[in-house]
């Protein structure tokens, strides 16, 4: 019974949990952690065994109040959007357990506000993922960005102007995408994507279709910080509170990019995405100079999460690259890429949390070789993902590297090929230049403070064993790829 | 494939998990030096009995040993396939590194050296990475292999962790990282193109009907991608730098295990993915053979200009690599045979000169080929050993060097190719003529400085001997040698079957 009830209960109970997180944490604030995990590991339990039940028995359709589509909301747990649901859920489960520590180190007197936004940004992210209806995606692309607006301004000093930052820019990006909504509900009389999709088979290309479906494009696109529109990315990410970049970086604009493959692929006719409209070219030329630009501003960088920030605008770019190549290898490359990014981001801005929380900054020129010994782990933890973020096989980043290449030399656009190959190299430019300092810079010169015995001093378990997880499934992720690509292939849009 | 039986056996993908499986030993035993020395070479000698266990099915029986371990991508499975020369090259590399283990534990104690456990444990992973590069058997997993080797050797290069050591680090990194991605893009390239990635002995191509220009770009991407771990000149630079590592890593490493996963790639782009077919007819074989015999005669030439022993035979090294390439690309029987002979010879002469200069620096601490005047009357042993290295470079007989060399020329004169025959006679001149000075300084020149007879520990001389004795037995007794010579040839019959018949 409860299984076709699966689509919406998603992002219900992160709702729900964050309405009794606030509730109850008006009397006791130590009720907070406790149910944002319990909601959370629900929510992963429902999304698995959606997975589950998407793949034996088919895409679960659920109507909202019972509305039939299209005049009602319609909720749609078909192969990609449980898979993309499962991540976000899993990885916010990951870092939700990590910031146990981090919020109670960082934000003491902000505990209860900060669980209960992270359920409601959480609800915004799987409900983006879940919705079968265009306006609904609207309804928690602002449910999202209200909430990561929140989660970035509790942060740092300059948290507040970053956060002022990303409102506004966030809210131009969704009044596009409503904007080009309009345009579209026009032309279609509905709202529901699978009507739409079917009514824009036999509606003539015209002014109006394309204007709707630019500003719908540039809107997300401006969501997951396509370059040339990411400058709001790099201080919300650097400002914001660990545990918040930590949820915010992994899952945060994937989940965008995944409206827009949703959009761009699924809803849009294939042809004239193609034929009349060169949106992909455009992506593929935006991606690759995200690439580029990100990977170049991220070698400039002294604070390791304004590094990691910049390297997350050249990763956006390589799915990006995917979804622009428009055949089947770029589909599997981007969205391979989603989870293994999601996985490698993770790792990278956990540890960033573990050096602040144990040695009270992370930037890169006061780094070390005593961050070895004291904190071994975390070490190894960052080193792994930054391996695979430089493309190093057996990790998974290697592997979104074969795919995407693939794809490229498949649709002969060799300039791409060569971006994605070239960002490997850059890549390791700038991990290599925090990796020698962590393992290789010796700490004498700082006279006094320097001691030949240096212990051992990890962070909590509660921080550590997250963390570890995440570097662990970089390395999983690579080696059972083929199986993870095997069913992306089934996700896959008609025709692809 | 006609005539070649395979079965499944795990015994290939042990030999390559063995030294993985005792890294975690090693960095647990990190405080008791002891044990953790008694895991690297146990699993040196288990690996090397793995190894030589299959022996008797591959090399007797031409049955191969195939593997597949799981799914890497849809279709494409990382999987091992142990055929007589990824057997052979795997002979080579974990039988040296048995000598190597000890020598080590010699020179990092002897040198007193930080960082033992890292040492060891990256060793180890190395060893693990090269056994998989000579037993993949296709494209992918050989990529993966050749990945993590290059990774495994950056903290070994990086050893001394001074600011010399960590730029020549980056040096290499940002040669082999730029490789590997022009390898990907290259082996990408061809899967699309072909849907077949395997290695086939003959070549792909030697099946499809045309190949145009495009195929050509290919191969050059391959040649580039593969050119750099081979230190194909002007891919080479990283390999003197590298010789900033510790003396037995640029003695096993930089001599055998990972300049020769360069070239064992170098052979089997030419004779298992394209194929001579392919090579002859685009005239590839042509610019293979060009860049090969410029690399032999401007790296000796470059040999002369080195003061520094280890970066002289870094020099070296480049040119004797090249003679491998040389020889693939020559593409006859005899040529192909003597290539194969060499990456042997080569490796168990070359890691005798590298043994010879660590054992010098840690006894005397010298590493300039000026301060070693009659340095052979303290160590009479090395510098015989060193000296027995030498001859056998410039090819002297009845060393084993020389036999390599000979079956080369003899393959340059039977393909008609009179100029590699001459760039290998001058390269032997051009050897005599850097490596004699050497033996010159250090037995007849006089000094004071080295009074007494001083030899290095047993832990490294003792590996030293043995290595210069494989030489002279492989070169003395022609039993032993027409044993590996037929195993050469036989490979070289695999390969260029059809086209020299």
């Amino acid at each position: 019974m409860i299984s076709n009830n699966i689509p919406v209960l998603i992002p219900i109970t992160f709702l729900v949990t964050a309405f009794f997180i606030v509730l109850f944490g008006q009397f006791r604030r130590a009720v907070a952690f406790p149910l944002a995990i319990l909601g959370t590991t629900f929510a992963l339990f429902v999304s698995l065994s959606g997975l589950v039940k998407v793949t034996t028995s088919g895409t679960i359709h659920y109507h909202l109040g019972g509305w039939v589509p299209p005049i009602g909301i319609e909720y749609v747990l078909d192969p990609l959007s449980a898979f993309i649901a499962s991540v976000v859920c899993g990885v916010g489960l990951l870092v939700l357990i990590y910031s146990y520590s981090s919020v109670k180190f960082e934000l003491p007197a902000k505990i209860v506000p900060f669980y209960g936004i992270a359920m409601l940004l959480l609800a915004g992210l799987t409900g983006i993922v879940v919705t079968g209806d265009l306006f609904n995606l609207y309804v928690f692309i602002e449910i999202s960005a209200l909430s990561s607006y929140a989660i970035v301004a509790v942060g740092e000093k300059k948290a507040p102007v970053a956060a002022f930052r990303y409102l506004l820019v966030g809210t131009i990006g969704a009044t596009f995408y409503l904007l080009g909504l309009g345009f579209i509900y026009l032309l279609t009389g509905s709202l529901n994507m699978a009507d739409v999709a079917k009514i824009l088979t036999v509606t003539p290309v015209n002014p109006a279709l394309v204007t709707g479906a630019v500003l719908m494009i540039v809107g997300l696109g401006l969501k997951m910080a396509l370059f040339p529109m990411h400058g709001w990315l790099p201080d919300a990410y650097t400002y914001a509170p660990s545990a918040g970049s930590a949820i915010l970086a992994p899952i945060g604009n994937k989940v965008f990019a995944y409206a827009l493959i949703r959009i761009l692929l699924f809803v849009f006719n294939k042809d004239f995405i193609r034929m009349e409209l060169p949106v992909l070219d455009v992506l593929l030329w935006l991606s690759s100079a995200g690439i580029l630009y990100g990977s170049i501003m991220a070698m400039a960088q002294n604070e390791l999460k304004r590094m990691l920030a910049y390297s997350s605008v050249a990763q956006i770019g390589y799915i990006g690259l995917g979804i622009g190549m428009g055949n089947m290898l770029g589909f599997i490359g981007a969205i391979l890429h989603i989870i293994n990014h999601a996985t490698m981001k993770a790792t990278l801005f956990l540890v960033a949390g573990n050096l602040r929380y144990k040695i009270g900054h992370s930037s890169i020129d006061q780094l070390d070789g005593t961050i070895r010994k004291k904190m071994p782990l975390t070490s190894a933890a960052f080193a792994i993902s930054a391996l695979s973020m430089i493309g190093i096989p057996p990790t998974a980043g290697f592997f979104s590297k074969w795919y995407l290449a693939l794809a490229g030399i498949e649709r002969s656009q060799w300039i791409f090929v060569v971006v994605i190959l070239l960002s490997s190299l850059l890549n390791a430019v700038y991990f290599f230049k925090v990796l020698e300092r962590m393992y290789l810079q010796s700490a004498n010169y700082k006279e006094g403070t320097y001691s030949k015995t240096i212990h051992k001093d990890e962070v909590p378990a509660s921080m550590l064993i997250p963390t570890i997880i995440f570097a662990v499934m970089v390395v999983l992720l690579g080696l059972i790829n083929a199986y993870i690509v095997k069913y992306i292939m089934t996700m896959a849009p008609s025709g692809l | 494939m006609t005539g070649i039986e395979t079965y499944t056996s795990y015994i290939p993908l042990y030999a390559v998990l063995v030294s993985l499986f005792v890294v975690p030993l090693i960095i647990l035993s990190s405080r008791n030096p002891n044990l953790r020395e008694f895991w690297t070479v146990l699993a040196a000698v288990i690996k090397f009995l793995l190894v030589l266990s299959l022996v008797p099915s591959v090399f007797f029986q031409n049955k191969y040993a195939v593997i597949d371990i799981l799914e890497i991508s849809p279709g494409l499975s990382l999987s091992l396939k142990v055929d007589q020369f990824g057997l052979f090259f795997a002979i080579v590399a974990s039988g040296l590194w048995i000598l190597t283990s000890v020598y080590s534990i010699g020179y990092m104690r002897g040198l007193n050296e930080h960082k033992q456990t890292r040492y060891f444990a990256s060793f180890a992973v190395c060893l693990s990475a090269t056994m998989g590069v000579a037993f993949s058997a296709n494209l992918l997993t050989f990529l993966i292999f050749y990945e993590t080797l290059t990774i495994a050797t950056y903290p070994l290069v990086i050893h001394k962790e001074t600011q010399e050591a960590i730029s020549a680090g980056r040096k290499y990194l940002a040669f082999t990282l730029s490789a590997g991605a022009v390898l990907l893009g290259a082996i990408s390239w061809l899967y699309i193109r072909t849907g077949n990635i395997n290695f086939t002995p003959g070549g792909i191509y030697s099946n499809l009907a045309n190949f145009n220009g495009v195929d050509k770009i290919i191969f050059i991407l391959f040649l580039c991608g593969v050119g750099v771990k081979s230190a194909i000149i002007p891919l080479h630079s990283w390999l003197p730098t590298a010789m900033i590592a510790p003396t037995p890593v640029s003695a096993l490493l930089h001599a055998v295990a990972v300049v020769k996963s360069g070239v064992f790639g170098v052979v089997r782009v030419i004779g298992f993915v394209f194929g001579p077919y392919f090579m002859i007819q685009t005239g590839m074989n042509n610019v293979v053979i060009v860049v090969a015999s410029l690399t032999i005669i401007l790296a000796s030439l470059l040999a002369f200009a080195q003061n520094n022993l280890k970066r002289l035979l870094a020099y070296s090294t480049i040119g004797h690599l090249s003679y491998i390439v040389l020889g693939a690309g020559l593409l006859t029987p005899s040529s192909f045979t003597g290539g194969i002979l060499h990456l042997l010879n080569h490796a168990t002469l070359k890691i005798t000169l590298f043994f010879c200069a660590g054992a010098i620096y840690v006894v005397h601490h010298k590493e300039n080929i000026s301060d070693i005047d009659g340095i052979g009357k303290a160590m009479p042993l090395t510098m015989t050993a060193f000296t027995i290295g030498a001859l056998g470079l410039i090819g002297i007989p009845p060393l084993n060097g020389f036999i390599s060399k000979w079956v080369l020329g003899y393959g340059a004169v039977e393909g008609g190719k009179i100029i590699a025959l001459a760039v290998l006679l001058l390269s032997g001149l051009l050897n005599a003529g850097y490596f004699v000075p050497i033996i010159y300084r250090a037995f007849f020149k006089s000094s004071n400085e080295f009074g007494k007879y001083k030899e290095a520990s047993l832990l490294m001389l003792v590996p030293l001997i043995l290595t210069a004795l494989v030489s002279v037995l492989i070169g003395a007794f022609p039993k032993l040698m027409f044993g590996l010579y037929d195993v050469a040839m036989s490979i070289s019959n695999l390969v260029l079957r059809g086209v020299w018949r």
